[in-house]
This record gives C-alpha cells, structure tokens and sequence, in this order.
C-alpha cells in the first residue's frame, strides 16, 4: 500500500469533485451538498489510509512520487510528504467534510448558485492539499498563487457584509506577497542550478547577502500569510466577512500554509539567514501574541475577535519556530494542528450563533444560554481550548512553545506567557457577554435563538471536540510523526537543544 | 560602366512575405472588380487562405538559415518564429475583424468619407455593410510585419516599417461608431507615427556615417557592417550614440514604450476593437522582432552602452502601464496601459543577454498576442443600442447577466496578473528567469512591484463583474457568431495550454533563438 501514489491522489481528487458538483444542475442544490460531502469523506478515509501507511521512524520525506513537467525550466510534479506536511494535510481532510456540512444552510441564503459554492470549497481543498503536498518549489508556488483564487470567490460572492471589500483586500496581500516570493523563487532557481526540487535546493551553498535577500522574499510572503503583525490587518476582515465554513477553513488551514512555509522552505534553505533574522522573527511574534491579543478584547464583531486570536496564535507559533528548539519547534507544529482544531470549532459555533441571531455583534447576545445551552456550552468549550486550558489539545502545544523558548531566551517566554493571561481575558468576556448573564430580551424575539443544535450541527462539533480532548491527553500518536521532521528541520539550519541542566547533575552524581 | 550584379534571392525562403503582400494587391483588384455584395466573403477568404498559404511556408523553411536578397533579409530562427506568431495571431484578428454577425454589417465604417455626427453618418451606423478595403489594409500590414522581422538592414527596416505602419494608420480611422474619436484615433497615430519615423530614418543616416572608414569595408546600413563598425569604426561613438538613440525612439514608438507610449490609449480606444486587437498583438511581436534583432545582431557588442537606458525605458513603462492603469475608468484604455507595462515586461527580456532571454521574450510576445486578443474579442461583445459599451460602471454585474462570457473575460485578467496555470505567469517567468541570470535583478524587482500595482486594475474589472450588482444599464452581452466565438476561443484555450504545459512552445522558442549574422 505504500507504493500507491497519496499524494498525487488526494490532490486531484477534491479537483475532480468539484467539477461534478458544478456540473450539478442548479435547482438541485441539496444533491451538490451530499456529492460534496461524501466526496470530502472519500477524501478523508484517504487520508486515514495514509497516515496509517506513514512509517514514523521511517524517511524523513515519504510517499514522494515525481513527474516531468516543464523540462525546460526542471520543473517537476514533485509531491512528498514528511511528518509535519502529513499532520497538516490530515487536518485539511477532517476538517473540510465538518465545513461542508456545517455550511448546509449558508449559500441558500445568498442569490448565487448553491452548487459553486461547494464546488469552490472543494477546490479550495485541492489547492490546499497541494501547497502541502509539494516537494517542488515551483509546483509549491503554483498551489500558493493559485489557492487565492478560490477563496476570493467564497468571500467575494458567498460573504456578509463588506465582502468586496474583504475579499479584495485579502487577494492583494496575498498577491504581493507571492510576487515577492515569485521574485525570491526565480533567484533560487538561478543560483541553485536551474533546479526546482526542494531536496537538491536544500544542499546548495548560498552566499551570505543573496541568502538574506532570498529569504526575505520567503518570509514576507509567508508572513503576509500567515500572519505575523505588522502584515495582518487583512485577515480581520477577511475572517469577518467570509461566510463562517470559509473563514474557519482560512484561519484553520490556509494561514498555516505561511507557517509551514517558513519551516519547510525559509529554514532549510536558508539556514545562516533564518538565524540572521530569528531576532527579528522573534520580535514579531512576540508583539503579535501582545497586541493582537489587546485588539481582541476590544472586538464587538465575533468573526473579528475570533481573527484577532488566531493573530495572537500565529504570534506563539511564530516564536515556537525561531527559537530553534526541538520542543518549541514541535509545539509549533502541533500548535498548528490543535489552533485549527480549536479554532475552527470556535469559527464554526460561532457561525451557528450568528446564523440564529442574525447578527455578529457581541451587544446583540447576552444570556443566550438560557435560550440555546447546548450551543452555548460548545462555545464555552471551544472558548477554553482557544485560551489552552490544560486537558485541552492547544495547552500541550502552547507550553511545549513557552518551555522550548525559555531554555534559549527567557525575556521572549516571559512576555509570550502574557499572552495567556490576555487570553483568558478575551475569550472569557466574550463568553460571558454573549451566553451568560441576564437574557437579552431582543434574544427571545429571534426565532432562530430558540432553536439549539439540530442533529447536523452536533455531528459537525462532536469530531472536533473529540478531537481536542483526545489529543489533550494523548498527543503520542501525533508527537511521534511529528518530532523527526522537526528534528531534521532544525539539524538543518544546525542548531541543537542546549543540555538540560538537570542532565548534568545527574551525570556528576553517577560519578 | 560598372556591370550591375543582381543580388540572389532565395524565393522559397521569401514566400511568406510574398504571399502576403501578393494577396494585398489580388485584393485590390478585388475590390475593383468582384461585385458588392460578393466582396466580404471572397476578401476574408482570400486573407485567411493567404495566411494559412504564408504558413505553411514558414512551417517549411523551418530548418532555413540564411541571409537573403543580398544583405536585406534574414530567414534564421527568431524571424520564422516571429513571423509565425504574426500570421497565427492575425489569422485570430482577421476572425475577428471579418465578424459581422456581432453588429450587423461588421465592425467598420460604410462610408468613410461622410461627415462624422452627420444624419448620413448615423444612417450608415445602422447596419450598411462595413467597407472591404479593410482586407487588403490589413494584409498590406502582416506582409509589413514579416519584412520588419525579418529585416538585416535598416533601410529595409524602414521601408517595411512604412509598409506596416501606413494600412494601420488608415485602419485605425475606420470604427463604424464615435467616428469622431476613431478619426482622431488615426490622426494622433498618423502624426506621431510620421514623427517616430523620421527619428529612425535620421538615426540610420547617423549609423551609416559612423559605418564609414572603416579598412576593408564600405560603409553601409546591413547589420553584419555595423556589427563590425562597433568594434572597429575611428568615428567618434558620438554618431553611434545618437543613432542608436534615435533608432530607439522610432522602434520603441511601435512598441508602446515609455515615454513614447501616448497614443497608445486613444488609439486603442477610438479604433475598431479587431484593429485594436491587432495592434496590441501583432504590432507588439513585429516591433519587439526589429528590437531584438537591432540590438542582439547589430549593436550586441555595445550592449554595455544601451542596457542602462533600455533599462530605465524599461522601468518608466512599466511604471507608467502600471499606474496609470490604476486610474482607468474605460476598458479599452485599461487594456492600452496594461499593454503598455506589458512593452515594459518585453523591454527586460529584450535585455536579457542570453538565448534563454531571446526565447523568452518570443515565447511572452506568442502568449500575450494570444491573450490579449480573447480580451479584445470578449470588449467587441459587451455591447448595448450604441455599440460597445466599454465605460467600466457598465460592467458591473455582468457575471450574472451572462457567467459564461464573464468567466472568459476573468481567466484572461487572472492571466494578465501573472497568476499561475496561465500563460502569463510562465511568460512571466520566461523572461524574469534569464533577466536574473543575466544580472539584471534590479529589473526584475521592479517587474515585481509594478505586477503588484497591475493586479489591482484588473481584480477592480473582476470585481465589478462578479461581485457587484447588475445596475439598469448593465449591457447584455451578444452571443457571438462562429467567427468571432473561434478566436475568442482560440485565445482562451492557448492562454490555459501555455500555462499549463508550455514546454513544447518553449522548445520551439529554444530551438529558434539564434540569429544569423
């Protein structure tokens, strides 16, 4: 089972879904939604096929299959995958199916076709399979550009208010940040031999002022991406304006896509040059973790204070992967795994929320609890995850970045663990000014507000809550598929984990 | 009395050219002797037969490398490939120009001598078939193009600079509909176009002196002499200077350049959208043709001299495009800057050093000519009771009205943004790969930034059809007859195929791109 072609597969096939469902015929659009969802599930068993055929121990790259594509400039259809791509690509496979059906309801709302907007979601999905599955810069370039397009679709036609405004905004960063990558790839391939392949790119020697230029083009993109302050002013927006399914899929998977690519492609290939920055890299993180943090608390939008935590997220993971240690590097990649969990459960309730209130606005809730406590009680708990309770998946990662950071540099831990206390502050008092308190008459008004979570809704949350808890307490399964390829990113720019004091003492003790 | 030595010509290798100019004149005579009503089919068949006869001759010559007619042509890679795109690219505009099923009786003048505005002006606008001359113009004008590619020599350059330039003139004046802006159109065109050749004519006299004097040669224009004059002339460079300069002047007009780019959108607006599609492909190819071979075979040994002044040329245009692009209310104009920053793109690959930048530029001249052709062919379908509606606000909405054609048009400006799996982002990369290589990262980097400002007037056109609602004066958009719908057809598929898979064109582009000498 080993031999057969994953990544390839996986790729092309949400492609190939998402044209029979805009072939559907419009006026059916219920038969587009269960196409599109059991097409994602086909997926999803896929993927639970490859993860079971991934050797942990094995190769640090593995599945990796290859096809001549452009000759001419050794461009290839290069798809391998190692422990950190694989972890990502499985939360891309669980999570659209939940999205797909979470957003049942959303398109019929709107005057657009409901058929292309699940097929949009699908291709969404090969984009973003791909972008994680390339082994090939270019090919990884194609999937980055081309994953915009989509998406610009989903906020631009399907969003709520202030959607062209969002949905522009979200292409041009984006756009400017893959030219400037586009300028940075084009020079790779220059000084590395006309090749594109990722793995004879990581053995070619840079000099030291072409490197930091090269990744400088890399990382603005990535940062714009994911994104790091002070490049994050579109994702509020962005996150604020798409239809709820959209948004939990772009602060879910699309932003790690930036995160990744900062350790799959700034790190390896540019190793003198990540060091060189790290300082820099740092900084940004840690402001992000502060400030973002900040904004959030003073959100009255759910769909913005949502974005404005993941900003403060991305800020931890930011620091998790330049502080070049196994353990923080670690927490970072599990950080991206567990923040789309948490947070696209956050998205997705509250998205349920407001499809019911028809509002965004926090000061149109207040107790409503009283009127749906199931749901209530879901955004609680994806309010905790979101703020790393212990027993939940993100505390594992958050205390492996903070304790990974600490043994290299203890002012940017002792900052970052701030953040956590402003955590507590943003999500509590959201959770309190919506679902606690006394009952907001106007509440009682809304006939959606009387409805609690209909069967659906309870099959969408219950995979991720699982999930979460799961992961809380055993996070082995995943650790283990993830820590060789952290440790082989960080044997690439050479850093090693500094000796445990403790260790030493021991040592002295046995003599 | 000196006996007079005719020059050998190869006429197999010429027939292209032959072919097309041959038909020029057959059409002429068409027009003086087939009936009315009979014309418009026997002309548009007579161009499309004429061009798929040059054709297959230039498929033939392929493997021909030779100077011919003395020392005035050169039949060698980069002329076959460019003369093949030329006739490819006018095979679409000639589709396009022959429609008359878009606006009845086609898409020019019936009578181009009548007062503009006149009551007999708007009586001929309501569905009197359009004039015929315009197929002989236009075949006067590719069989320009294909001497202006192919010529070793700078008078024949001139000559067939004229030769191209002249039929396009008249073109231009020849819109069915706002006369006056077409007419006006044609005079600016006309006017700086006469000024921009007698730069190039003033600029070959400069050469020609500074060819002189040097051992063993006599003076001359043919480009293997002034190859030699580079390196050997006891002239003052001054002369080769000034020469080179002006030449530029006169070759970066027809290119759309900066800063001689002003005509570029009022004649792209007040001409007949098929002609303006034509310019913006053919012309493009035919002038970026005489660049590279002027600068690559004549001047290659002075290169040190003229890359930083292309360069800056290269920078201002594509500045220029790019900005002003931003500020464009008119769709028509839109396309004209962009197609401006796009002579911009061109000018960096012209000055890649390399024959990775030679076949570079040729393979983005191929894939712009293509794309910008669907583009103009889905601006000529876009229309309501007084023509073409190309004011943007009239736009908005137009992915509901019609998905289809709204869908075509917003593959295309995702390609001209440079986003992958079209063939503007490979011809993108095609030609900032070799500009790298060849050290010219600072044009690159402004490549870079100014497709940063490009992208945004084109996502304004996505975003006015898609996401905004459609207003009363939303126009619908004609359902295209089999012509027209062919080479928007045509357009779009070779946009998807260059982008996707690109390597047999780049292939071709490769085994092409050496010249002579």
């Amino acid at each position: 089972m080993s031999n057969f072609p994953f990544l390839s597969v996986l790729t092309v096939a949400p492609l190939v879904g998402a044209l029979v469902v805009a072939l559907l015929p419009r006026h059916r659009p219920e038969l587009a939604k269960q196409v599109a969802f059991v097409w994602s599930l086909l997926v999803l068993v896929l993927s639970v096929v490859m993860w079971v055929s991934f050797k942990a121990g094995g190769d640090r790259f593995q599945f990796r299959e290859s096809y001549s594509w452009i000759p001419n400039w050794g461009v290839n259809f290069t798809f391998a995958a190692d422990g950190i791509a694989l972890v990502m690509l499985m939360l891309i496979a669980v999570l659209v199916p939940l999205v797909i059906l979470a957003s049942w309801h959303d398109a019929d709302a709107s005057k657009r076709s409901v058929p292309v907007y699940f097929a949009l979601l699908l291709v969404l999905e090969c984009t973003m399979i791909g972008v994680f599955a390339a082994a090939d810069v270019f090919l990884f370039y194609v999937f980055f550009e081309v994953m915009l397009v989509p998406m610009y679709f989903l906020i631009g036609s399907y969003g709520g208010h202030q959607r062209q405004y969002a949905a522009v905004k979200f292409f041009l960063y984006s756009l400017v940040g893959g030219l400037f990558m586009l300028a940075a790839v084009i020079g790779l391939w220059v000084v590395g031999g006309k090749t594109f392949d990722w793995q004879a790119l990581s053995q070619v020697d840079i000099s030291t002022g072409t490197e930091r230029w090269l990744f400088l083009g890399f990382f603005l993109a990535f940062a714009i991406k994911a994104p790091f302050f002070p490049f994050h002013t579109w994702l509020p927006d962005a996150g604020g304006a798409a239809p709820a399914g959209a948004a939990a899929l772009l602060v879910g998977v699309l932003d790690k896509v930036g995160t990744f690519g900062i350790l799959r492609y700034c790190l390896p290939l540019f190793p003198e040059a990540s060091k060189w920055f790290a300082p820099w890299a740092l900084a940004l993180g840690v402001i992000g973790i502060v400030y973002a943090a900040l904004l959030a608390v003073g959100q009255n939008d759910l769909k913005r204070l949502v974005s404005y935590t993941s900003i403060a997220h991305f800020g931890f993971i930011g620091v998790g992967i330049f502080a070049f240690t196994t353990q923080a590097g670690t927490g970072a990649v599990l950080y991206m795994l567990n923040h789309g969990l948490a947070t696209g459960l956050l998205f997705l309730v509250v998205g349920m929320l407001i499809s019911r209130r028809g509002s965004a606005l926090i000061s149109d809730f207040g107790g409503a609890g009283k009127l749906v406590p199931v749901l209530a009680g879901v955004l609680f708990f994806a309010g905790l995850a979101s703020l790393a309770l212990p027993g939940t998946a993100p505390f594992i990662s958050e205390f492996l970045v903070l304790i990974g950071t600490f043994t290299v540099n203890k002012p940017v831990a002792v900052i970052a663990t701030l953040g956590i206390i402003l955590a507590a502050a943003y999500v509590l008092w959201m959770v309190q000014r919506t679902t606690q308190g006394t009952l907001n008459p106007a509440l009682t008004e809304v006939d959606g507000m009387r409805r609690d979570l209909n069967l659906r809704e309870k099959v969408v949350v219950a995979p991720l809550v699982a999930l979460i808890v799961l992961l809380g307490f055993f996070p082995k399964p995943v650790t283990d598929v993830i820590n060789p390829a952290v440790q082989a990113t960080m044997d690439d720019i050479g850093k090693t984990d500094p000796a445990p004091s403790v260790g030493g003492t021991v040592q002295e003790a046995a003599k | 009395m000196t006996e007079l030595k005719l020059p050998s010509i190869d006429y197999a290798a010429i027939a292209p050219i032959l072919i097309m100019l041959g038909t020029a004149l057959l059409g002429v005579l068409v027009e003086a002797l087939v009936p009315r009503r009979w014309r418009h089919l026997v002309q548009l068949t007579l161009a499309l037969l004429a061009v798929l006869a040059a054709l297959t001759m230039v498929v033939l010559n392929a493997d021909e490398r030779i100077i011919t007619a003395g020392q005035a042509l050169a039949i060698d890679g980069p002329t076959l490939f460019l003369q093949g795109a030329i006739l490819v690219l006018a095979a679409m505009a000639l589709l396009l120009i022959g429609d008359r099923t878009v606006e009845r009786g086609g898409a020019f003048v019936a009578q181009a001598a009548v007062t503009a505005e006149s009551a007999d002006d708007r009586r001929q606008a309501e569905g009197r078939n359009g004039l015929t001359e315009v197929y002989p113009l236009t075949t006067f004008a590719i069989g320009g193009m294909l001497i202006f590619v192919a010529a070793n020599d700078l008078l024949t350059m001139f000559i067939a600079l004229e030769v191209f330039s002249l039929p396009l003139y008249l073109l231009c004046a020849l819109a069915r509909r706002r006369r006056l802006l077409s007419q006006e159109a044609a005079m600016k065109y006309f006017l700086l176009g006469a000024y921009a050749s007698a730069f190039f004519l003033f600029g070959v006299a400069l050469i020609y002196g500074f060819t002189a004097g040097i051992p063993g040669r006599s003076a001359g224009v043919d480009f293997a002499t002034i190859h030699a004059a580079v390196s050997e002339s006891p002239a003052s460079p001054v002369l080769l200077f000034a020469g080179m300069a002006l030449l530029a002047i006169g070759l970066l007009f027809k290119a759309a350049a900066a800063p001689f780019h002003v005509w570029t959108p009022d004649v792209y607006q007040g001409a007949p959208t098929p002609v303006t599609g034509f310019m913006a492909a053919c012309t493009k190819v035919a002038a970026f043709g005489a660049l590279l071979r002027v600068f690559h075979v004549a001047f290659a040994d002075a290169n040190w001299d003229f890359t930083p002044v292309l360069g800056a040329v290269a920078v201002l245009t594509m500045l220029v495009g790019a900005v002003l692009a931003v500020t464009q209310t008119d769709i028509k104009r839109l396309l004209a800057y962009s197609s401006i920053a796009n002579a911009g793109y061109l000018l960096v690959g012209v000055l890649a050093p390399s024959r990775d930048g030679l076949s570079g530029t040729m393979f983005y001249l191929v894939a712009y000519g293509f794309s910008v052709l669907a583009a103009f062919a889905v601006v000529t379908l876009v229309r309501d009771a007084d023509g073409e509606a190309t004011h943007l606000s009239r736009w908005a909405g137009l992915g509901r009205r019609s998905p289809f054609f709204a869908a075509l048009f917003t593959f295309i400006l995702l390609a001209f943004a440079g986003i992958p799996l079209t063939s503007g982002f490979t011809s993108k990369f095609a030609i900032f790969g070799p500009a790298l290589e060849g050290g010219q990262a600072w044009l690159v980097i402004a490549g870079v930034l100014t497709s940063m400002v490009l992208a945004f007037p084109y996502l304004r056109v996505v975003v006015m059809m898609w996401l905004s609602e459609p207003g009363e004066s939303t126009p619908t958009v004609t359902v295209p007859g089999g012509l027209t719908s062919a080479a928007l057809m045509i357009g779009v598929l070779a946009t998807l195929v260059l982008g996707v898979a690109p390597a047999p064109l780049l292939d071709l582009a490769t085994g092409a791109a050496e010249f002579v000498r």
